[in-house]
């Protein structure tokens, strides 16, 4: 038991219990911020397993970008600000279908790597991420930069009626 | 470090995702979920850069594997795209809630019609 295994355990408990947060409350606000917690861990056990960029690009991504975008759309559909009572459906399907599903994959995880010591991850520097991005990955990096673009282009067409709507010939 | 522990992590987190997705009706909540099974996803890939390297020393490399690209921080490579997937579908798909939301004054996922519209909605 290592300092870094310490770490592990401690960012693991705090990313899965906030998770299961997310998915249990019943404020929708409280949902979200829950979320900043469960992926603040997840970005601390990047930092432990060596991933330096990225953990701060998920700060970056997610925290910055994804949550704030998904409590203005908590916003913007007039959310109640106490509990909701009309937010889940049945549990037991829920539960059947989740809860096999993770504790299968744990376990087939736990039986496929036991307790064995693996070496410290070496902290990756930025450097070597872009030598990778633009080396072995250039093309995959092009293709998902367009992704991106017809993204963006597809969200101002859907968010603006006007666009794309079928001018009615005048009678 | 024992790794073990990060890809247990993942896969509870993943089963939280699938459960999220299962039991809200609101469909923010929806996104949300998803975006725990997407963390999870990159957290098993981080994880396996890792793990992976370490156990695959000796092995010797397959034809098909380009000896240039079994380097360190390829996990990590993979895992940025995955971020970068998550965020081009949380804006396409809070796009389409929102514009839901403009016809309807709703946002829960049950009550979509999936066959044709009574009254045709401009736009």
């Amino acid at each position: 038991m290592t300092v870094a295994d310490a770490l592990l355990l401690a960012l693991g408990a705090v990313a899965v219990g906030s998770g299961a947060l997310v998915v249990t409350s019943a404020h929708l606000v409280r949902s979200g911020l829950y979320l900043v917690v469960s992926l603040g861990a997840v970005a601390g056990l990047y930092l432990v397993l060596g991933a330096e960029l990225v953990a701060w690009v998920q700060i970056l991504v997610y925290v910055g970008a994804v949550v704030v975008l998904l409590l203005f759309a908590v916003m913007l559909t007039r959310a109640p600000i106490g509990p909701s009572t009309d937010l889940d459906r049945p549990a037991l399907p829920a539960v059947l279908i989740g809860g096999g599903l993770g504790a299968g994959l744990a376990v087939l995880f736990a039986d496929a790597f036991r307790w064995v010591r693996y070496p410290e991850a070496d902290p990756g520097t930025a450097e070597r991420v872009g030598e990778q991005i633009f080396g072995a990955w250039v093309l995959p990096f092009e293709v998902i930069s367009i992704l991106l673009l017809s993204a963006l282009v597809g969200a101002i067409v859907l968010s603006r009626p006007d666009v794309g709507a079928r001018s009615t010939p005048e009678a | 470090m024992h790794v073990v522990i990060p890809y247990v992590v993942a896969a509870l987190l993943f089963g939280l995702g699938v459960y999220g997705v299962l039991r809200r009706r609101n469909a923010i909540l929806v996104l949300m979920a998803v975006e725990l099974m997407l963390n999870a996803i990159n957290l098993i890939l981080v994880t396996a850069d890792v793990s992976l390297r370490s156990a695959l020393t000796g092995v010797a490399v397959e034809s098909w594997a380009r000896p240039g690209a079994a380097v360190p921080g390829t996990g990590g490579v993979l895992a940025l795209f995955v971020i970068v997937l998550a965020a081009a579908e949380v804006g396409v798909g809070l796009a389409i809630v929102l514009q839901f939301y403009r016809m309807r004054q709703a946002v829960v996922v049950d009550e979509v019609r999936l066959d044709g519209d009574e009254e045709r909605v401009a736009g």
